[in-house]
Order: structure tokens, then sequence, then C-alpha cells
């Protein structure tokens, strides 16, 4: 494969992702194998101090330009787009989270490029690299392979520890121009910070998690009934968050928080990666659900293949006798 | 205003999935089929609108099993006209679908230039893309995905639409029509419909079939195996009564000092 490795780096809020330090890692494992490049790509306006941390990274192509600085999905897939046909990479790695979400849709349309989605693992093979992707919410692994370049990879969190994607010397910064259109009709406008007052799930030794298992809003006070036990709070997968059962500031995974608490209980909880991105480093995780091969199971310490609600309620009860 | 709403079936993975003797696909024969769950969020955000302004809401599916099912249960929920787009089977792929529906979407009388396209904003399914941002692409139309609250500005021919970030941030964006939109999340969760509704549009029919155009998509990517993922660890099993249960993960807790 022809091309360098690029991998866009997500600066949100003023400073670099973690998942954008994890994609760094892979990436500089298949440039290395490929024999190529890595060279990281920053978007925005003003940003450019943020790319002393790309170090292992071979170098930094930055594009400033006014129509960046909120990193609308609309105008960096175009610059993005410019700059590849410009420069002609053989992989574009990205990484999966809600700041990218937009440009990720939108680049493979904008470069006529392929996407290979969901990747949680690529390993140089025959002088190509092999994908492999998580499809059907984690219960199927596909092994994928994508022709020639330049070809857009979705990365998801987690691929590899962000720590590895640290380090190095400050790289070589290029300040590139990228030709594009401006005004896709997009504008940011302001954030929107949740309620305060609420109960801050990150911070938490101990978090009782329910998912659609749970199956009723009545079993949340369940959960409640753990977690105050144990000292600890409530949060939730997806699910519960779109019936209303608990509010979007209790969510974990993408579009919530990651969490890394003593204890976690997945109660109800499949294990989609959407979900598990936000708390597989949690010291101690106990999954309970009633399909033997729902893929929190290979996430958690310790599975049990049992009705949710009955061994929230059971484990209540044996905490609180032991605290007495 | 005029709202599309499009809509696909996805396999249903609370069943269990059997990969088919090619090695590379999933095995049809047990296979149920279930609306993407995102989509029904679509379809509701297009309901919510329609009450709230009024609107023409058209609903868009590729034929799939069950798919009429999904279409009658939109009607009950009131969405005025139900189009199958045939020859697109179920798990075509993200690039395929978008290529085909921007071919022939245009030639169904009444059903574009919409105000809004709504879709789920991704599919469990969605190997080689998602469809919102390459259809939008091919449309020409501004895109913005994660959204979950949308209110529109006809008069102004703007919405302004609420985008999930991490932690509960969201980000207020303005959007001009028409636009297509990623759907995430409603402030409400999908109406619940009675029964003898969808039976009532059963009964009634009236969904248009229409035969997808081949549309032009750059080569999909290629699925060399597909098999369950090896997990790179496994949960210790712990077995017997939920209070069995209960005592051991609380002998766990002790064992760590967390009690």
């Amino acid at each position: 494969m022809a091309g360098n490795v690029w991998i866009v780096a997500e600066s949100w809020k003023g400073s670099i992702s973690d998942a954008t330090y994890e994609a760094l890692a892979l990436g500089r494992e298949l440039a290395d194998g490929l024999g190529v490049r890595l060279e990281a790509v920053l978007l925005g306006h003003g940003a450019r101090a943020a790319a002393a941390s790309l170090g292992r990274a071979d170098g930094v192509l930055y594009v400033d330009h006014p129509a960046l600085a909120d990193g609308v999905g609309e105008e960096t897939s175009r610059a993005l787009a410019a700059l590849a046909a410009a420069r002609g990479p053989g992989l574009i790695l990205v990484p999966t989270t809600n700041v990218s979400w937009d440009l990720l849709g939108l680049l493979p349309a904008r470069l006529e490029a392929p996407l290979v989605n969901f990747c949680r693992e690529a390993v140089v093979s025959g002088g190509g690299v092999e994908f492999t992707s998580l499809l059907y919410g984690g219960k199927m692994a596909a092994t994928v392979g994508a022709g020639a370049g330049p070809v857009v990879v979705a990365v998801l969190p987690g691929v590899r520890p962000a720590e590895a994607g640290k380090g190095g010397a400050a790289p070589a910064v290029e300040e590139v121009v990228a030709d594009f259109v401006v005004g896709g009709g997009v504008r940011w406008l302001e954030y929107e910070e949740p309620e305060a007052g609420d109960v801050d799930i990150t911070q938490q030794d101990f978090l009782v998690a329910v998912g659609r298992g749970i199956s009723n809003e009545a079993n949340v006070e369940v959960a409640e009934e753990l977690a105050a036990a144990l000292g600890g709070a409530v949060c939730g997968s997806r699910p519960v968050i779109d019936q209303g059962w608990l509010p979007l500031v209790r969510q974990v995974g993408k579009s919530g928080a990651t969490v890394k608490p003593r204890f976690y209980v997945a109660a109800g909880i499949s294990g989609a990666p959407e979900h598990t991105e936000g708390m597989k480093d949690a010291e101690l995780i106990v999954a309970v659900n009633m399909d033997p091969s729902a893929p929190i199971f290979s996430v958690a310490h310790y599975g049990i293949v049992e009705d949710a609600t009955d061994v929230l309620e059971a484990l209540a009860e044996a905490v609180r006798k032991r605290k007495g | 205003m005029k709202i599309l709403v499009l809509m696909k079936m996805v396999p249903d993975i609370v069943e269990e999935l059997e990969v088919a003797s090619d090695g590379r696909s999933l095995d049809q024969e047990y296979l149920r089929f279930i609306v993407n769950e995102r989509d029904e969020y679509a379809l509701e955000q297009a309901l919510l609108l329609k009450d709230g302004l009024g609107a023409t809401v058209t609903v868009v599916a590729p034929d799939a099993p069950e798919v009429d099912d999904v279409l009658y249960t939109a009607r009950a929920k009131g969405a005025d006209r139900l189009i199958k787009v045939t020859g697109l089977p179920a798990g075509s792929g993200a690039r395929a679908t978008a290529a085909a529906l921007a071919v022939t979407l245009p030639a169904i009388e009444g059903a574009l230039p919409a105000d809004l396209v709504l879709s789920g904003c991704q599919a469990i399914d969605d190997l080689d893309g998602f469809v919102a941002p390459l259809l939008a692409g091919a449309l020409g139309v501004p895109y913005l995905g994660l959204v979950s609250r949308v209110s529109v500005d006809a008069a102004a021919g703007k919405a302004q639409v609420m985008k999930e970030f991490a932690g509960g941030v969201m980000g207020r964006f303005e959007v001009s029509l028409p636009a297509l939109l990623g759907i995430q999340g409603c402030e409400k969760p999908p109406r619940y419909v009675p029964v003898a509704k969808v039976r009532a549009a059963i009964g009634a029919g009236g969904i248009e079939a229409v035969e997808a155009s081949a549309g032009t998509a750059v080569a999909p990517v290629e699925v060399a195996a597909l098999a369950k993922p090896e997990a790179a660890g496994h949960a210790e099993m712990l077995e017997g009564s939920a209070q069995d249960v209960a005592e051991k993960v609380a002998d766990i807790l002790a064992a760590r000092g967390l009690l």
C-alpha cells in the first residue's frame, strides 16, 4: 500500500482526546509495518500549539482556517478531502467519537474512498492491511480488506492504550493550505453543559449500571438500593437514557462518560462497543445478563447468567448484611 | 413542511447469530429482522415536528423481511406516505444503499425535495459507511449527525438542532434547510401505538413499491471472514441462585477491601 498513514487528531475544547492517542498508537504500528511515514493531521484555527503532544507521529500537517474553528463536519471533511486529494495518503485513521462523527461520515463521500467502520484491530499483512471490525453490537467480528488507498478507517476507542500514543519529542509541524469550499449550511452556536446538581458518575468508586435487561423503570429503584448500600451511584447504557429512566449525564460510553470506578456492576447490559468503551477500565467488573453470549462477558471479570433485577436485589441485601 | 424518514431493517441481535457456510456472512435461516433502533427515533422526531408544526411525513425503507409491518406501524403512528424500495436486499451495505437512494428518491414523484430528511445516525451493520452522510453528500445538502433535538423555523428555512457530544454536553447548531440529519435520540421515547391501529393500517394497505435504480458506489470493502469475536478475556462465571451469586460477589468485594 503506497501512501503515508494519517491520523486525524481530534481537538475538542482545547485539548487532544484520548481516542486520538489510542489511534495514534495503532497508526504508529501500521506505518512502521508498511515502511511509510505516520502523519497526524490537525484542523483548526489558532490551534497549532495542540500539535506539540503528537510526538508519536513523524510529523504533523496543520491546517489553520477560521471555518475550521468549531469542528463542523461539513467544513472539516472538505478541508481534509482537499488535503488528501493533494497528498495521497494510503490510510486515514479517524477516532470514532462524537466529536469526529460528522467528519467520519462525510469524508468517504467527499473523497469517494472506502470506509472501514467499527475497526477494533488492524495489522499489516502481505504488504496491505487487514482490519477487524466489530459488527452487530459486538456479537460478530469481520475480517476486512479494502484495496488501494486512500482508505478511511473508523477506529473504535480503546484500540490501544492512550499512553502508547503519547510521548516523543515535539514533532515537526508543517502548516499546509487546504483548498476547500466554505459554507456548508451548518453553523455551530454554543455548547450546553449538563445541568449541575446531579452526581458526577466519573467521581464514584461504586457504580451500578443498568441497561435494557432491567426491563422497566421501576427496577431502576432496585439499582438505586444497591448503589446506596455500596455508597455509589446508578448509571446506565443508552437504552435506559432513551427511555428517559435516567438523564444523559448518567450515561456511560459514547455520548456519555468514561468511568473507572473500583467496582462496576453491569446489569442487563449487552456490552455493545459504544458502552464498553466507557467502562472497560473499571477495576472490578461484574456483569449480569440473561444472554450467556452477551459481549459484556468478555469485558467483565465475573459474570452471572441470571435475571439482572433479582441479582441486584440479592446483592443489595448481601452488602447491607455485611456492612451491618 | 415535508419530511422524509429513512428506515431500514437489521438483524435482531437478541437472537443467536450464526455464520453462513460461506464463512463471510450471517446464516439467513434463523435470522430475524427488526427495524434499526435509531430509525425509530428518526420517525418519532418527524412525528413530533408534524404534531407541532404540521408536516407530511413520508417513510422510505428498503425491502426486507418484516418491513411491511414496520411501515404500517409508522402509518398507524401518523406517517402519511409509505414507500418500499425493492431490489436492495438487506445487508446491501451503506454505500450501495446510499448510492441507490440518491438516484431512486429524486425519481419518486413528490418525495423530494423535502425540507428535512431524517435517518437513524447509525446501524449495527454499517460496516462500510453511514447512509445519512453518504446520501447527504450525494444529494448536496447539509448533514449533521448524532442529533437528539430538532426545532424548525420553516419561514426562515432553518432548523436549530442539538447534537450530543461527550459527558452529557450538547452542541447547539443552526442548519439551513433542506438538510439531512442523523438522529440519535428524541425528547421522548418512540410513541406507543395499539396493535388494533396497526392492524387497521395493514388492512387499509397503501405501501408503494418502487424498484431501486442502481447507483454508482465506490468498490465495497470486502469481508474475508465473519466469526464470533475472539475475546481477549472472558469473565469467570458465577453460578447458583441469585442469593448464592450475590454472596459470592460480596465475598469478592470483601476480599478486595471494598466492603
